[in-house]
């Protein structure tokens, strides 16, 4: 489908006495099969695939030359010093784990909620929620003065008779984290089963067979496989759901632990998991409008998932914008002195473009959610969302680097100045972002099959409109 | 290039072929690396070997096999060891060994004593018995230990780019002596520094006696020409002027940095510190400063002045005639005149206890009308004593080095031997070095570095360092000690009085011998073994100080005193490096890493400038300048210095170096380009051009003011008499049971520190202390400037006040090792923990760097090696290091740890002797080396020991207490003494 093609629809008002569609109508069982199937079996790969791969690769050339650099030389090569200890690496670490969310809460939240939209866009939220936390996680490694003895973060029995210091939310996070990684994977993972079935069926080579005939696990689609499929899935809905809370709290205790001024803050929490889901869905956003596009998905995801989507970006977006005005105020009510500096020094200091920056992204441009008009469009709406991200990046950046580099002792103080290799290697986990996620669209199913023909009338009892 | 073929000097280029290596140190190795050789070894795979018969072989093999037990092991090949068979006697390895020695630095010295592990120096400290010492240090005799072991060293005999053996020097000098003692000693002229040293100065007066047309020269560029001129002017004849702090209740400072700059330093704070404490604080001395820069001394004083180099001889004039020095009159001037009137009249009031102290580098004018000055207020005797020169022969340096210049000029010198000095670097500009060395027929220098001057010399004989000679020094007042050698000579080097020794009595003799005959004879006692044992072991020879003397002042000395200067423009001062001297420890990657006082910079010199003048001229710090003078220029970066006098360009001597080793090499900017002999410290009419860009310089503290926070809290003794509660009503102490964790009840000993902001000088001994115990790492310019620096103390230097004219505050830092640390709460793997006596450990083995506990640190003392900073690789780096302390690597973080190896061993033995653990018997590196005890460790169980006085004053306080992290590093509040009147003024 064209982009006029896709105006049109856009523009197109609701028909009377239905929903808003959720999928386009006339679609069949068939044809939605088709469709999905056909990006991984029987298309030709179009060009922006190769094209963005080929960035993807790039950007892992960047990765791998700045990883090895980084563990030859050690944390020299970064930014990071004496007072600002943390720079890109934890920035970048809470960014992605803080996009994940936003696959989680479609995938988990959205399916208790019986949010059936949601179908459409799950499968490839997840995919970004994994590839995000496989990003996330990498961060913490390479912030390791001695990545190599990283396990002893693990409670495991030695022969030192040493184990984790449990008091450090340095090591709630590893379980927070590792906990969030294996539940999305395999909630992930479990729902793709019949899909995976489905390409086996349909694929025409050997390999192929034996690819997906391996991975969907001797799926029949027996009633029996259905009824387990659906109860493990709403179980892993159930683990999943409170991690959408949690992983970012446990995220936000990194600082709100600490004493530092701009740090030690009871909001954080909140505040943490709403930003999350902020740039969560951006992300989604980011992904969807151009695959939609390229693929010709716009029938499956509408403009009301833009729509929905972007809505819940403002709703968020807005918790946020609260919080950035409850923090000078909190300062300025606790009568701290070197609290109300930090607001001051963000604010005004040498570091205050992170701040506005921050504002501009995440505040001033995303009121612009509030037309419809820019909800819907996927041109206006993905600048939007690219704003948010950068935003979101750029809070995380500041919260840390503002902080530490004007604490208690002036005699202290120092600004952050980010090298080379920081920006290398943050262009590099974005390339191995982007490259899992091109493989992810050329060998898996983007979309769920099952779900979305859930969505069809005819395997609905009340004949297509939502529960 | 001409000049020097006429010598049979041939340019380096032409011996070698490309390519060019980038670090070398001698000619040899500069060969050895041309042709692709290891940079370490390089020397050792072209040297000669002789032809060893098989008769030698075993005679050299049953030797060393023999002598192998004897000497210890401080060089262990890798293949195979051996344990002692028989262990010798008094070596217990891993109990070091400490000896009594001296550095000196310039004419002066300091008694110290060092540590020995299993026959390796590692660690100097002050000798208590020694008057310049009284067991603190300085920052040179911190610093001396790396010295030693300094890679960058001449380690090998060259003549002309090739290696020679120790028996040809010493034929090639018999060879050159023969015709020289011809003419009686014609053609032979010996340039050393300025020479203290009984025996070595004996031997210069032996050789001018048997060779009488010789000539000796003696320069040291950055030593006290002024008072030498002075004493001359208002004495008619050298002396040595000392100063009695601890008596004196008023000192005036005319441009004297006495407190931190200079050998006697260590001392002087010591005395000044003692006296502003007296009667428990409430009989404080005060301190008036005139200084033409900022220095720490000016930071700490009372009232302070700044005025120009050439004004403070006006001043002092004008000063001179109000306290009624006969024959001195002045015009006055109307900028300071009241509060020069307001600091007479106090000076007046105590008359006997007060001192004027001239500048070591101020002109003789000044110089002498402070001795007559201090005539009048009656100190002469009291506080201001005399002695004879320490010099052995006090000349008037700058003279001696021209005279050298002419001789060199005329082509009259047939040998020239230089004795520790370095001309081609740091004489005065106008005088042709270094190029006129070429025209010494031959020359000889003796140097530890293959430095500036090396390059011109037919000659270069490595010099012993004093941790490895035999010698003799001088302390400020003149007592003697003898410098014994604490490990054989790591090179084929030698010491100056053995070079003079190869001169005198051919074939020479052993350090020890010549200095032991000298005193000897010197002595002249029937129980000289006895008193030779006594003397080296305790570092001091007994009643060897001086004799005071009463000179009087010169009939017409008021008469002869020049006209006053007339200010023009801008004007330079040179003034000696705090640390580098006179460029000397260019290569001590300690010193250069220190930062300076008032400035916190490292690794170079800037150009110093007030904030006025800056901004007059649209120049701001970092910028590029260019300095002429008289048609000379040399480039540098702008500093703005608080507290700078306007128009008044300030420069470090020492820095610039172009051959002083790997790590002085380019740092800083050579400021005796601009220097001529007639204008040795200071110049009008100096041109300032920006040459456009920057260059950065890197300092470790960039904000240097408090932004208003009671972190450093400094009040007056008048406050403190009228409300000694103070500081308690300033400062806010949580109340016990707000944390979630039960208190912990410490038993046993429970460490202390208490740090003394009245004490603390900023002198910055404790840092390279610290650094010298610790094993801390020197991390590079580039590294201080993303800031990384390793120092586990620091000295917080704030300014406070008007920009023109601001006090110095100084704060040491070192760890707080907080009771409820921060930093312990957030280690995810357990490598920061307490110990049951209160000490926040640090476990290097289990840090995986997550440098959370760095981010929670509310002091910031907590270091990380970002990379790996510490000289794995250096063979003679490794030597230096201290062994009760963990080398560290990459990636792990560090602190001040309380010398926690100290306490462990003083426990350790404390058991093993079954005695107690009384206090004072454990001191942290830091409080060892302060000179003036500001900084006091101990057991804060014990009820009686120091540090827990200390803590119960009403001035103690608890930085950023309120963050309730309870630490055990307290301050005790700065009292500072101005005067009502000058206040005013």
């Amino acid at each position: 489908m064209s982009f006029e093609d896709e105006q049109r629809m856009s523009r197109r008002p609701p028909e009377p006495g239905t929903s808003v569609a959720v999928i386009a109508p006339h679609e069949t069982f068939r044809s939605v099969t088709d469709q999905i199937t056909s990006v991984v079996l029987t298309r030709r790969t179009p060009l922006f695939w190769w094209a963005t791969f080929g960035a993807a690769l790039v950007g892992i050339g960047f990765f791998v030359v700045s990883t090895c650099w980084l563990f030859y030389k050690g944390i020299a090569v970064l930014g990071n010093q004496i007072p600002v200890a943390w720079g890109y690496p934890i920035t970048n670490f809470v960014w992605w784990i803080g996009i994940g969310h936003a696959g989680t809460l479609i995938s988990a939240i959205l399916l208790l909620l019986n949010q059936s939209w949601r179908n459409s866009i799950n499968r490839f939220a997840e995919a970004m929620t994994i590839f995000a936390v496989a990003c996330a996680g990498m961060f913490p490694v390479f912030h390791l003065g001695r990545a190599w003895i990283l396990y002893w973060i693990l409670p495991y029995p030695n022969t030192m008779h040493v184990q984790p210091q449990f008091r450090s939310p340095l090591v709630w996070d590893v379980f927070a984290v590792s906990t969030y990684a294996t539940v999305s994977v395999l909630f992930w993972y479990l729902g793709m089963i019949p899909d995976l079935a489905s390409l086996r069926d349909r694929s025409k080579s050997k390999l192929a067979y034996g690819f997906y005939g391996v991975l969907c696990l001797g799926w029949r689609g027996a009633s029996r496989h259905w009824r387990w499929h659906e109860s493990a899935s709403l179980l892993l809905a159930g683990l999943a759901t409170p991690l959408v809370l949690s992983v970012h709290t446990v995220v936000s205790f990194d600082f709100t632990i600490a004493i530092l001024p701009g740090w030690h803050s009871t909001i954080f929490p909140p505040y943490f998991v709403a930003g999350a889901i902020y740039s969560g869905f951006a992300m989604v956003l980011i992904l969807a409008i151009p695959l939609r596009a390229v693929y010709g998905l716009q029938n499956l995801v509408t403009e009301r998932h833009l729509n929905n989507c972007a809505k819940l970006m403002l709703a968020t977006g807005l918790i946020l914008a609260y919080t950035y005005l409850f923090e000078p105020f909190n300062a300025w009510y606790s009568g701290d002195p070197y609290e109300m500096a930090v607001v001051n020094n963000r604010a005004f200091g040498p570091e205050a473009w992170t701040f506005w920056t921050t504002i501009l992204c995440n505040v001033i441009i995303p009121q612009s959610l509030w037309f419809r008009w820019v909800r819907v469009n996927p041109k206006p709406l993905f600048f939007v969302s690219c704003v948010v991200l950068y935003g979101m990046w750029m809070e995380r950046f500041m919260l840390i680097i503002t902080s530490l580099s004007r604490d208690f002792l002036p005699s202290s103080w120092a600004n952050f100045v980010a090298s080379f290799w920081d920006n290398a290697l943050l262009l590099g986990s974005i390339g191995v972002f982007v490259l899992f996620f091109m493989l992810f669209v050329r060998f898996l199913p983007m979309i769920s099959i099952f779900e979305v023909r859930e969505l069809l009338p005819h395997s609905s009892p009340t004949g297509g409109s939502e529960k | 290039m001409k000049s020097q073929s006429q010598s049979g000097f041939v340019p380096i280029e032409q011996l070698i072929a490309a390519p060019r290596p980038r670090h070398w140190q001698t000619v040899e190795q500069y060969e050895a690396l041309a042709r692709g050789g290891s940079e370490e070894y390089c020397e050792a795979e072209d040297t000669p070997l002789d032809e060893v018969s098989r008769r030698r072989f075993l005679q050299l093999a049953a030797a060393s096999f023999a002598f192998a037990g004897i000497t210890g092991c401080t060089r262990q090949p890798p293949e195979s060891i051996l344990p002692y068979v028989t262990e010798p006697e008094n070596v217990v390895p891993g109990r070091p060994k400490y000896y009594a020695t001296a550095i000196p630095v310039g004419p002066m010295a300091q008694g110290v004593i060092v540590e020995s592990h299993l026959g390796r120096p590692t660690k100097v400290e002050g000798n208590p018995a020694h008057p310049a010492s009284l067991g603190a240090s300085s920052v040179h005799s911190q610093a001396s230990v790396l010295d030693l072991y300094d890679p960058d060293r001449a380690t090998v005999i060259t003549s002309l780019g090739q290696q020679r053996s120790w028996e040809e020097f010493r034929l090639a000098l018999t060879n050159l002596l023969g015709p020289v003692q011809t003419r009686g000693g014609g053609g032979l002229h010996i340039l050393t520094g300025s020479v203290a040293s009984p025996t070595l100065g004996a031997q210069l007066q032996a050789v001018l006696k048997s060779l009488p047309n010789a000539k000796w020269h003696q320069y040291d560029a950055a030593g006290p020409h002024g008072a030498r001129g002075g004493a001359n002017l208002a004495f008619g004849r050298p002396v040595n002027t000392m100063y009695r702090f601890d008596q004196a209740s008023v000192i005036l400072s005319l441009d004297a940095d006495f407190l931190v700059t200079g050998e006697p330093s260590t001392r002087y704070a010591h005395d000044f510190a003692a006296r502003r404490v007296r009667g428990n604080r409430l009989d404080m001395n005060r301190l008036y400063v005139v200084e033409s820069t900022m220095t720490a001394t000016g930071g700490k004083a009372d009232q302070r002045l700044p005025l120009q180099y050439s004004e403070v001889e006006q001043f002092t004039r004008t000063l001179g005639e109000t306290v009624g020095v006969p024959n001195v009159t002045a015009a006055s001037n109307a900028r300071y005149s009241e509060w020069l009137g307001a600091v007479a009249k106090d000076l007046a009031a105590h008359r006997g206890s007060s001192i004027v102290i001239p500048g070591a580098h101020q002109s003789p004018a000044v110089h002498a009308l402070a001795h007559a000055i201090n005539a009048q207020l009656g100190n002469i005797g009291n506080t201001v004593v005399y002695t004879d020169p320490l010099e052995q022969e006090p000349t008037d340096e700058v003279a001696s080095i021209g005279e050298l210049a002419q001789a060199l000029r005329e082509n009259q010198v047939e040998l020239l031997l230089i004795l520790g000095a370095n001309p081609a670097y740091d004489a005065p500009a106008d005088l042709g070095f270094p190029e006129i060395l070429s025209r010494a027929k031959t020359s000889v220098l003796v140097s530890l570095h293959s430095n500036e001057t090396a390059e011109w010399m037919t000659w270069q004989i490595p010099e012993s360092h004093p941790l490895e000679s035999w010698g003799d020094a001088r302390a400020y007042d003149g007592t003697v000690s003898i410098v014994q050698p604490l490990i054989e000579t790591l090179y084929e080097s030698r010491s100056p009085i053995e070079i003079l020794d190869a001169v005198l009595n051919p074939p020479g003799r052993s350090g020890y011998d010549i200095v032991r005959a000298y005193w000897q004879g010197k002595s002249g006692r029937n129980d000289f073994e006895a008193w030779w044992r006594k003397s080296v072991c305790n570092g001091v020879i007994e009643n060897s100080a001086l004799p005071l003397i009463t000179p009087a002042l010169a009939t017409n000395w008021a008469a002869k005193l020049p006209n006053v200067p007339q200010q023009q423009g801008i004007e330079i001062v040179f003034r000696p490096d705090p640390y580098m001297y006179d460029g000397r420890f260019a290569n001590n990657t300690w010193l250069q890493e220190l930062p300076q006082p008032m400035t916190k910079l490292t690794w170079d010199n800037a150009v110093y400038l007030s904030s006025a003048t800056a901004k007059r001229l649209g120049i701001a710090a970092q910028h590029r300048v260019e300095l002429s003078l008289r048609g000379r220029t040399v480039e540098g970066s702008v500093w703005i210095l608080p507290g700078q006098p306007d128009d008044t360009v300030s420069v470090h001597l020492g820095w610039g170096r172009t051959r002083s080793g790997r790590a002085g090499n380019g740092a800083g900017f050579n400021a005796y380009r601009l220097r001529t002999s007639d204008a040795m410290w200071t110049a009008p009419d100096l041109q300032i051009r920006l040459v456009g860009g920057t260059f950065p310089l890197a300092t470790t503290q960039l904000v240097q003011s408090m932004e208003g926070r009671a972190l450093m809290i400094s009040d007056t003794v008048d406050r403190y008499r009228s409300d000694p509660d103070f500081v308690k009503k300033m400062t806010k102490d949580p109340p016990d049971g707000l944390s979630l964790y039960p208190k912990w009840n410490y038993t046993g000993h429970a460490w202390g520190m208490s740090i003394d902001l009245t004490k603390c000088v900023n002198c910055n001994a404790c840092v390279v202390a610290c650094q010298a115990e610790n094993n801390i790492p020197v991390v590079g310019k580039d590294q201080v400037l993303n800031r990384r620096a390793m120092h586990w103390i620091r000295i917080d230097t704030y300014y406070e006040g008007d920009i023109a004219n601001p006090r110095g505050m100084y704060q040491p830092v070192p760890c707080m090792q907080c009771e409820d640390a921060p930093c312990e709460l957030v280690c995810p793997v357990q490598a920061t923990n307490h110990s049951v006596d209160g000490l926040n450990d640090m476990v290097y083995n289990r840090c995986v760097g997550t440098r959370f506990c760095s981010n929670n640190c509310p002091y910031k003392v907590r270091r990380f090696n970002f990379t790996l900073y510490e000289d794995w690789v250096t063979e003679s780096i490794k030597l230096q290091r201290n062994p009760d302390v963990t080398v560290r690597s990459r990636g792990v973080m560090e602190k001040c740890t309380y010398c926690v190896q100290r306490i462990r061993e003083a426990e350790i033995y404390a058991q093993v002797d079954d005695k107690g653990l009384p206090d004072g018997t454990i001191q942290t590196a830091c409080q060892q080396a302060c000179p003036t005890q500001a900084i006091i460790f101990g057991d804060i169980n014990q009820p009686d020991s120091h540090v827990r006085k200390l803590k119960e004053e009403k001035l103690d306080y608890e930085l950023l207490g309120e963050l309730n992290t309870r630490p055990r590093t307290t301050y005790l509040a700065e009292l500072r003494n101005p005067h009502a009147e000058t206040e005013q003024a």
